[in-house]
């Protein structure tokens, strides 16, 4: 196995405020990663600093060997270029919270614009695949719709089509069942697990207790910037550790 | 209970009571209706005239009519029509390059940004033409070269600013400061997880901004443009400073030679009415073109004032609700 995120003491402040102190946390090829912990415990942010939308003060951290916005020669570290920052986005996939779809284009639009304009895709290929990856997430009626006439969950599907498109290697899941009503976050979840068992690299925030036991390979609790507790999470549910998580279990369960 | 007792079938009919009744509105119209009919009176009367023998119109209409269409009159009708998109396109261009670098992370652009809108905002634009018809006092030269080195190209200012050009620089380059700051609160107005969204994909910067920004900032700055682009048509009659013959100095010109000068004004002021009319016709289209994937289909502004014009026939006419 080789590992697809590697964080090594990883920290980041906004001005005054450190919210990352110093993570650690590798992330294995094909496997699930659910962070979990209080809002404010910095899991967003973490994650956001992965496919470079936060910059890193201090530490390092790579995705598949490569180190996340800078280059090392000779002992010293040189900041990538947007160009060189834009190829290594495309590689991750990123789903919102709020979905992020673009309200002037329709799903099928949404979908394709990513390959068209960074891969150069032409529009039959680029269309014949968001097709299929509507059909994939089960929206294979609403290739037309603008986002306004969709559901928050269709919304949230569509958007994790749209990542795909990028054919990443690694995916990033922020909180994206938390805006949803009730009844529409298990069809955002079904799509998630399928991705899973696909053998999709994925790191998820989010707060959803049950897929997390049954779908991830590992658990990550963080409060306070740092990395208080991590496991397989069937064990590390069933026998918490840390107090401060055993509080938060207490309270969400 | 009381007297309109109600049956239990008519509790669950649908509802008639008595509308509420506006006696103010009446009034109100009354007053109007004696106020517009006092001023189509106004506009049709005749007076004596002037040389003692039958009458004339007061408006002098049968003045305005000949001059309507007089080749001077609509050759001023077209300058002001080529100035005014000139000048627009002046405007929404150079305030695309102003608002681009008053966002700039560079705090060098952004202030550079931030004094060109002050200059052009801070300072009358009548005064600005006037300082454009006049530049050749202070250049009497024009040249193109290396900066604070030889020059490969030069010309007389006198010849290269003329009325038009004085009349295009005065109006398109203060224009492009008001454009800089629509342009730029249109972008701001876009959601910033659109942005982050697009960088997720590894959309560059520059296509973030064509294909995600641009489009859904157009629905903020296209009515505030359209607006811009009226007052611009209106703004241009100020081109007089740079003796710039549009609408407004022929007629004003013609009017000084044959002593008619309301008469004259009154046919600008018909053509300007029309031009603006045009303008905001064409501003409905655009707006609808960009509220696309914002409003459901068949609902756009124009068809919901028609339902809700149907819905208030149905419900109140003069507060008659139909029984």
């Amino acid at each position: 196995m080789t590992a697809m995120v590697v964080s090594d003491q990883v920290h980041k402040s906004f001005g005054r405020l450190e919210v990352l102190k110093g993570i650690d946390l590798e992330v294995e090829q094909g496997t699930v990663c659910c962070l979990l912990g209080p809002s404010g415990s910095g899991k967003s942010t973490f994650l956001r600093c992965i496919n470079h939308l936060e910059k890193i003060n201090a530490g390092r951290l790579s995705v598949d060997g490569d180190l996340v916005g800078y280059r090392e020669r000779n002992g010293k570290l040189y900041e990538l270029n947007d160009r060189e920052i834009c190829t290594l986005r495309s590689q991750i996939g990123m789903v919102f919270q709020r979905f992020n779809l673009f309200p002037h284009l329709t799903a099928t639009e949404n979908i394709t614009i990513g390959p068209r304009t960074v891969r150069k895709s032409s529009k039959d290929v680029a269309t014949k695949r968001a097709v299929s990856l509507l059909d994939r997430v089960g929206l294979a009626d609403k290739r037309d719709a603008y986002p306004s006439q969709l559901s928050g969950g269709q919304q949230q599907r569509v958007a994790i089509a749209r990542a795909l498109a990028m054919d990443p290697k690694l995916m990033l899941f922020d909180e994206p069942t938390s805006a949803l009503d009730p009844e529409l976050v298990g069809e955002v979840l079904d799509v998630m697990r399928d991705l899973a068992k696909e053998g999709m690299t994925m790191i998820v925030v989010t707060h959803e207790i049950g897929f997390a036991r049954e779908v991830g390979d590992m658990l990550v609790f963080m409060d306070g910037g740092e990395v208080l507790e991590s496991g397989v999470p069937k064990e590390v549910l069933a026998n918490p550790q840390n107090p401060r998580f055993q509080d938060f279990l207490s309270k969400v369960l | 209970m009381s007297d309109t007792s109600t049956t239990t079938s008519d509790r669950h009919g649908p509802i008639r009571a008595v509308p509420v009744r506006h006696p103010w509105r009446w009034a109100v119209n009354a007053i109007l209706i004696v106020l517009a009919a006092m001023l189509v009176h106004t506009l049709f009367s005749k007076v004596p005239a002037p040389n003692g023998q039958g009458s004339v119109w007061r408006f002098g209409w049968n003045v305005v009519g000949q001059y309507f269409t007089a080749s001077t009159v609509l050759w001023g009708v077209v300058h002001t029509l080529e100035l005014t998109v000139l000048a627009m396109i002046l405007g929404i261009a150079g305030g695309l390059v102003v608002a681009t670098l008053r966002l700039s992370p560079n705090r060098f652009m952004s202030s550079t940004a931030f004094l060109y809108t002050w200059f052009f905002r801070g300072t009358p634009v009548y005064v600005q033409l006037l300082f454009w018809y006049n530049i050749a006092t202070l250049y009497p030269t024009v040249r193109l070269g290396v900066p604070f080195g030889p020059s490969f190209w030069t010309i007389n200012s006198n010849s290269a600013i003329t009325p038009f050009m004085a009349a295009l620089l005065g109006l398109g380059l203060n224009e492009a400061a008001y454009m800089a700051e629509i342009i730029r609160g249109g972008i701001l107005a876009v959601d910033p997880g659109q942005v982050e969204a697009a960088s997720s994909l590894g959309m560059p910067r520059v296509l973030t901004l064509r294909r995600i920004v641009i489009p859904q900032a157009m629905r903020v700055i296209i009515p505030p443009t359209g607006n811009e682009s009226i007052s611009m048509l209106k703004t241009t009659s100020l081109a007089i400073a740079a003796q710039y013959s549009e609408l407004t100095f022929v007629t004003t010109n013609i009017g000084a030679t044959t002593y008619q000068v309301v008469q004259l004004l009154i046919v600008a002021s018909i053509w300007y009415l029309i031009m603006t009319s045009i303008l905001s016709v064409g501003q409905y289209f655009l707006e609808r073109h960009y509220a696309r994937g914002a409003v459901k289909e068949g609902d756009d502004r124009l068809s919901v004032l028609w339902t809700r014009m149907l819905l208030k026939r149905n419900v109140t006419v003069f507060g008659e609700a139909d029984a």
